[in-house]
Parts: C-alpha cells; sequence; structure tokens
C-alpha cells in the first residue's frame, strides 16, 4: 500500500538530528571550511558518545533481529540529509564506518562484519573508508593496478590509491580502516577484483598527501601508497573461494552490490544541502515579503516564484527517489537501477538548486557572509563521486535498455 | 510507514486497466486523432472497467471507497493508453467527484445515482476561460445573486462533451471567489459554440460555451449556501493531470526505447549511442521521479491535509517532464518522429497542453 507517512522512529531521530546539526554543525560551518584539514574533534567525539549513547553504532546498517519492517537503510538516508542539511563536509567526518563499512556490509561475511564492525562501538571514535580510484583509473574502475598477491597467509598489496574521503581520519587519526579494491589478476580486467581490508597502522600503508578542494573541506581527501603491505588473508571480503573464482565477475559485481547500497546514501547527503538552500532562500525571500503562491497557474506567478517551485520540485522528486531506493534495499529487492537513478537526479538537482539560489539571490548569495555560496561549492562534489553523474547515466541506460557493458560503452 | 508498492486490489485493476488502454485505446488512437473522435462503444467499453464508479460508495451508485491514490494510478495506466481516450472515458468524474468532495446531501442523491448507475453518461466541468491570463482563482465567468436564484454570466473554453452532457459543472467567480454552480446544458442562456479545433486532444471534443444570464436556482450552488473550498478541487484536478501525465510520458519513453533499439545507423543500433542512451536514462528516471511527486500530492489528498503544495509540486513537475520526454520521444525518432505514422508526435502535441489543461481531469 503506497504510503508516504514518515515512520516514527525516523521522525523521532530526525528531531534529535536536527539538533546536532543547528547547534554542532552550522556554528562552525564557515570556519572548517576556511581551515582546510583542522580535524573537528569537537563533533566527531561528540557524535561517537551520541551514537553509542543511543547504539546508533555504525553508518553501516545494523542488523538487528528484531520485529517489524526493515527501516536500516531508510533511516540512515534519513540521518546523512539531516547531517548534510547541518554540513556535508562535517557529515562525512562522522565516525561509524562510512563507505569502509558499508563494503564490509555489502560484500563481508558474517564473521568479517563482526570482526571489521565492532570497533565503531568501542570507546574512541573511528572512521573507516573505501579505496577505489587511481590516477589512471577514475570511472573505469575495472583498470585499477594496485594488486594483490598472496603470499602463504598473507597478501601482499602495491599501489596508490587517490581521492580516499575520510583516509586521513580512518588511517592515521583513528584506529579504522580502509577498504582497498585490488586486483589479484591483473590480465583479468574486472573479474580480478576484490576488496581487502587494511587496519590502521598496518606497516606499508601510508597517506601521502591530502588535496585541496572546491568544497566538503572539512572532509579530508588522501592519498593512500600501498607498499608491500601485508595483511592477514581473512582480509579479503567474502568467502575463501572468493579469492579463487577467476573466471567469474564476483569480485566487480562487489564493487557494484557496494554501490547499490551506497548511492542513495551519498544521494541521500546531496538532498540535505539541497534542502538546506531552498529553506534558506525561501526564509530570506520571506523577509523581503515575498511568499509562494502554490495556487497560481505558471503564468500567473513572478520570476522568482517560479525559480523557488522549480527547486522545491527538483528538491522532493530527488528526495522521493532516494526514499524509494533505499526502501527498496531495506525490503531486500534490487535497486540497482533505482540507486543510480537517485543519483543522477540528485547530483543534478542539488548542483542546479545551488546554482540557481546564488543567482537569484545575487550579491547576497554571492558573499561569504552566508553559506549559500558554500553550499553551491559543497554541492558539487556530488555530481562527481560515488560514480559521477555520467557513469549513473551509463548505469540506468544499460538496465533500461537491458544491454551489457560491452553494448553500451 | 514508507511503501512504495500499490496494493494487491491496485495491482489487479492497473493490469485490466492495461489490457483495455493495451489493446483497445492504443489501437485506435490514430485513427480517433485523425477523424476527431473515439467509437462510442469503445468509450462504453472503458467505461466498464468501472474507475469512477469504483470511487463512489455504494448508496450513492457506485461500488467502493474514494481514493485519490487509486485514481492516479489509474489515471497514468489509461493515459498511457490514450490522453483523449483517458479524458473521454473519465468524464462523468468531472462533475461526480466534485459532488462526492463538496456537494450537499441533496446534490449527491440527485446527481450520482443516474450518472454512476448502468452506461456511460457524458458530464463535464467549465474551468478554463480564452484568455492567456486565465487563473482558476480570478474568474471572468461571474455568478449573482437574484433573490433566492443565482445569474451565470461568461465565456468558457475547452470544455469536454459539452454538446452531450447532461449537467455541465460551471466555475465562476461568485462574491471574490471561485465557486461552481451544477448547469443543465438545456438552462436558458446556454449556448455550446462550435467545436474547438487544438494542437492536441484532438480525439476529444472540446466545446467553447457562453453563458448569458442563465438563471439557476439556489439548489444548483456546490456545497449549497455555504459553497466550497476551491483549493481543494483545483488541488484535486492538479493531482489527477499530474499522474496522467505521468502515464502518456511513459507511453513515449517506452516506444522511443523499443524504437532506439531496432533503428540501425552506423552498423548499431543507435540506443548503443550515450547520446541517445543518455536520453533515455533521463527520460526515465524524471518519469520516475514525477511519479514520486504525484503519488505524495494523491497520498496528501486522500489523508485530508493541505495538499496546495504537494499538488504544486506534482503538476509543476509533471507539465516540465512530460514536455521533455514527449519532445525527446520525438527527437529519438528523428524524421519518423515527426511522421504522424508514429503516436510520438500525437503525444508531444498533447504533452505541451498540460498547463492548460485545468480542469480536464479529476480523481
Amino acid at each position: 500500500m503506497i504510503d508516504f507517512e514518515m515512520p516514527s522512529p525516523i521522525a523521532k531521530q530526525r528531531v534529535m538530528l536536527q539538533t546536532v546539526a543547528e547547534n554542532m554543525m552550522r556554528p562552525v560551518s564557515r570556519h572548517m571550511d576556511e581551515h582546510e584539514h583542522e580535524i573537528p574533534w569537537d563533533y566527531i567525539n561528540f557524535m561517537h558518545g551520541a551514537m553509542r549513547a543511543t547504539s546508533a553504532g555504525s553508518l553501516a546498517p545494523q542488523e538487528k533481529k528484531r520485529e517489524g519492517p526493515r527501516l536500516g537503510y531508510q533511516i540512515l538516508a534519513n540521518m546523512i540529509e539531516t547531517l548534510s542539511w547541518g554540513d556535508a563536509g562535517l557529515y562525512l567526518c562522522t565516525p561509524g564506518g562510512g563507505l569502509g563499512a558499508a563494503a564490509v556490509e555489502a560484500t563481508g561475511t558474517p564473521e568479517q562484519k563482526e570482526r571489521f564492525l565492532k570497533r565503531f562501538q568501542e570507546e574512541l571514535p573511528v572512521l573507516g573508508c573505501m579505496a577505489m580510484t587511481e590516477p589512471q583509473a577514475g570511472s573505469d574502475t575495472s583498470s585499477i593496478r594496485t594488486t594483490a598477491v598472496r603470499d602463504g597467509d598473507f597478501w601482499v598489496l602495491n599501489g596508490e590509491k587517490i581521492f580516499v574521503t575520510a583516509g586521513q581520519k580512518s588511517l592515521v587519526e583513528t584506529k579504522g580502516f580502509v577498504v582497498v579494491w585490488a586486483t589479484i589478476d591483473p590480465s583479468s580486467g574486472r573479474a580480478g577484483m576484490r576488496p581487502f581490508v587494511v587496519e590502521a597502522g598496518t606497516p606499508g600503508v601510508t597517506v601521502t598527501k591530502l588535496e585541496h578542494k572546491l568544497g566538503i573541506r572539512a572532509s579530508d581527501t588522501a592519498s593512500v601508497v600501498l607498499q608491500d603491505c601485508r595483511i592477514p588473508f581473512g582480509n579479503i571480503l567474502g568467502s575463501a573461494e572468493v579469492a579463487k573464482e577467476k573466471s567469474t565477475e564476483t569480485g566487480f559485481k562487489g564493487a557494484m552490490a557496494t554501490f547499490d547500497a551506497t548511492r542513495p546514501l551519498v544521494s541521500a547527503s546531496a538532498m540535505g544541502i539541497a534542502r538546506a538552500t531552498v529553506e534558506l532562500v525561501k526564509e530570506l525571500l520571506a523577509q523581503q515579503g515575498i511568499t509562494i503562491r502554490y495556487h497560481l497557474p505558471r503564468q500567473k506567478l513572478t520570476h522568482i516564484e517560479r525559480e523557488v517551485i522549480d527547486m522545491e520540485v527538483m528538491l522532493r522528486s530527488a528526495w522521493l527517489l532516494v526514499l524509494k531506493a533505499v526502501w527498496m534495499a531495506d525490503q531486500r529487492l534490487p535497486n540497482s537501477s533505482e540507486a543510480s537513478m537517485s543519483k543522477v537526479k540528485a547530483g543534478d538537482a542539488v548542483t542546479k538548486i545551488t546554482q540557481r539560489a546564488v543567482e537569484l539571490l545575487g550579491p547576497v548569495a554571492y558573499s561569504r557572509k552566508l553559506l549559500l555560496e558554500k553550499w553551491f561549492r559543497d554541492a558539487k562534489i556530488n555530481d562527481i563521486f560515488e560514480g559521477t553523474g555520467q557513469i549513473n547515466r551509463l548505469v540506468v541506460a544499460r538496465r533500461i535498455l537491458g544491454y551489457s557493458s560491452r553494448e553500451l560503452r | 510507514m514508507y511503501s512504495f508498492e500499490p496494493s494487491e486490489e491496485q495491482r489487479m485493476l492497473i493490469d485490466a486497466i492495461h489490457k483495455f488502454a493495451a489493446k483497445d485505446l492504443r489501437e485506435a488512437a490514430h485513427e480517433a486523432d485523425e477523424s476527431g473522435a473515439f467509437p462510442e462503444a469503445l468509450i462504453g467499453k472503458g467505461w466498464e472497467l468501472g474507475v469512477v464508479q469504483a470511487s463512489i460508495p455504494e448508496n450513492l451508485g457506485g461500488f467502493g471507497e474514494h481514493s485519490a491514490v487509486t485514481g492516479v494510478l489509474a489515471g497514468e495506466e489509461l493515459a498511457w493508453g490514450d490522453l483523449a481516450g483517458a479524458m473521454h472515458i473519465l468524464a462523468p468524474g468531472l462533475l461526480a467527484f466534485p459532488v462526492l468532495a463538496a456537494g450537499t446531501d441533496e446534490q449527491k442523491q440527485k446527481i450520482l445515482p443516474p450518472l454512476l448507475e448502468g452506461a456511460y453518461r457524458a458530464a463535464t466541468a467549465a474551468w478554463v476561460e480564452p484568455f492567456f491570463d486565465f487563473d482558476p482563482s480570478e474568474l471572468r465567468t461571474t455568478a449573482r445573486k437574484k433573490g433566492d436564484a443565482y445569474i451565470l454570466d461568461g465565456h468558457k473554453c475547452f470544455v469536454p462533451l459539452a454538446d452531450r452532457a447532461e449537467h455541465l459543472l460551471v466555475f465562476a467567480a461568485f462574491d471574490g471567489r471561485t465557486q461552481a454552480f451544477i448547469v443543465p446544458r438545456t438552462t436558458a442562456g446556454v449556448t455550446v459554440l462550435e467545436r474547438e479545433g487544438n494542437l492536441g486532444l484532438r480525439a476529444l471534443p472540446t466545446f467553447e460555451v457562453k453563458f448569458e444570464g442563465c438563471p439557476l436556482p439556489a439548489a444548483a450552488r456546490l456545497g449549497g449556501e455555504a459553497g466550497f473550498d476551491p483549493l481543494l478541487l483545483l488541488n484535486v484536478t492538479r493531482v489527477a493531470l499530474a499522474g496522467m501525465a505521468v502515464g502518456m510520458s511513459r507511453a513515449a519513453f517506452e516506444y522511443a526505447l523499443a524504437y532506439a533499439k531496432d533503428r540501425v545507423q552506423f552498423g548499431v543500433p543507435i540506443a548503443q549511442k550515450q547520446a541517445v542512451a543518455f536520453m533515455l536514462a533521463e527520460m526515465a528516471t524524471e518519469i520516475d521521479a514525477t511519479r514520486m511527486l504525484v503519488w505524495e500530492a494523491a497520498w496528501t489528498l486522500d489523508k485530508g491535509l493541505e495538499a496546495t503544495h504537494a499538488a504544486a509540486l506534482a503538476k509543476t513537475g509533471a507539465d516540465d517532464m512530460t514536455m521533455m520526454v514527449t519532445d525527446r520521444a520525438v527527437q529519438i525518432l528523428g524524421g519518423h518522429g515527426y511522421i504522424r505514422e508514429h503516436p510520438v508526435e500525437l503525444w508531444m502535441r498533447n504533452g505541451r497542453g498540460f498547463p492548460m489543461f485545468t480542469g480536464l481531469a479529476m480523481v
């Protein structure tokens, strides 16, 4: 039965997190933007304490065995949206595993989930991250060159990863881990790709560079070099069989399964920025006595009213696509197409909404006195990371056309 | 609790409508567009699907419960078959739904059972006026009080089936706000003018209608002396139209997708070119995104919550989406899309109309 009633656990959580966003995030938003690479320990420690106390736990969905409908991904999407309303860069510093934990969730065995994810419940805050991109391998993930070679009870990893979100906080500042995508057979392309957990403190893993970015500056974007990095054999995610299967696309499929789970969550973050923008625009207009007359036909509306309604259409329709994608994930329905659709739409929506907001409010929004110019900068990453808008269009197109990656390149 | 799944019952209704839409409406659509009308038998068959009847309670001649969500699901599916056909089949709802939502008990008893029991009987509503700045909240058609009665004056256009409808629900400014009046077509001062010729919806007979000093009894006013909240019905028609826009756009998308997989240029199906594939991906995304807006707005109506905001978003989103999707469907077919043998040009002509179709559909 079609229903848009927000489940009460989500409603309660949103109220709580909205307070966090208003009091812990917004007040330091500008400072963190202007002090790139400063670590927001106050926020990290606060969130860690709050999440432990409420057993909200890891950013990865909890597989609690309880009665009632599954809400894990829906709760997560709402959490991410609300925190990103506060500050999208700070949200990416939230302890609890991030994309690293999501990869463990999507591809790990129950034993691995227990072993790698329990650290997020311990006393000190911990972050996790995922490393896919390499200097020569961006959207074309199957061309990664980082290698994993088996040596008895170990894997030896070599290679260079770039653009690792929260790499510094996961490997240097806390005792977290990075999920490294590497190839066990460089000649077999995507079939050889496997995810490996490399824990902080492992000899041979080094953070070599922190990027300076257009936006989301509170979040570190690291280069991670693996030099003869030896990790236990059991750190390959998935069953031991995964290591042996060569002719299949198991590894690549694991990466794609991770993206099916994480893309709507990245979209949720975009939606937080978009909602913050629309709300502020409406508030500033209301201060000038401008309210939106939703009942009027379009040709009777002012340009400003049309702009705001267009923004709201983008915002709401994109958010509903995100909700649908995470709802499907919670129902254990295949959501690859919807996950990518939500990313296409959310990436588009947040970039357009923030661009148009700055145009609409002119000098007021272009000035750094307000956060609108920052949100415009923060927004753009959502059309790039976790699959660019173009790659996600490709995924959607292949799904709707029933084409393989060979048929639609 | 969020859910994005129609109920089992709704599924069955959608399946039944889809069969009719695919077999009957779609087959007849081209001919109806050229000749200007669907065969009456086909409209009768569509009526027997019971979309309108199932939304009206048993004691008023129907056999179900009103649900805007079910209504938009049905509307999407019918409009997938053909928009003009869908509007024709559902036209009795233009009178029935406002009466159900806002009518007095007397009006319900008098209007609904004869309209709903038995074979198709045309009914209609007159909202739109022939001015570029038409605004449902500031109508030029007026009603004024004369003793116990009302006198109606004005000029309407886009009135479907005005030549045969027994009753017209006429929207007019009364006392500074929009109100509606149930007007028998035979009332003195009602003139149904020549049939209109429009860019789209050519299979749906629509008319200009003039009202000159039409005398109406007090009982003709929708909701009686108290009247009704015009925003409610505006929201209802916006949501209904948005749902139909989704259905028609889906038809155009599916047609263009099948064509793109079949049409070979440069040695490969054009769907294998990113320029085409990306257009299709965006069409699919926008259709689904808009569908979610429509469902949410319909759900808001069903909950009895203030729906002006949700309805405005659904309608605005749908108006833009349907123009984008139908335009691209023509573009993907290229020269063939411009030829009337393919239905995409028809969908594009219909698509342009949605912003001015106020009142042409209700749920």
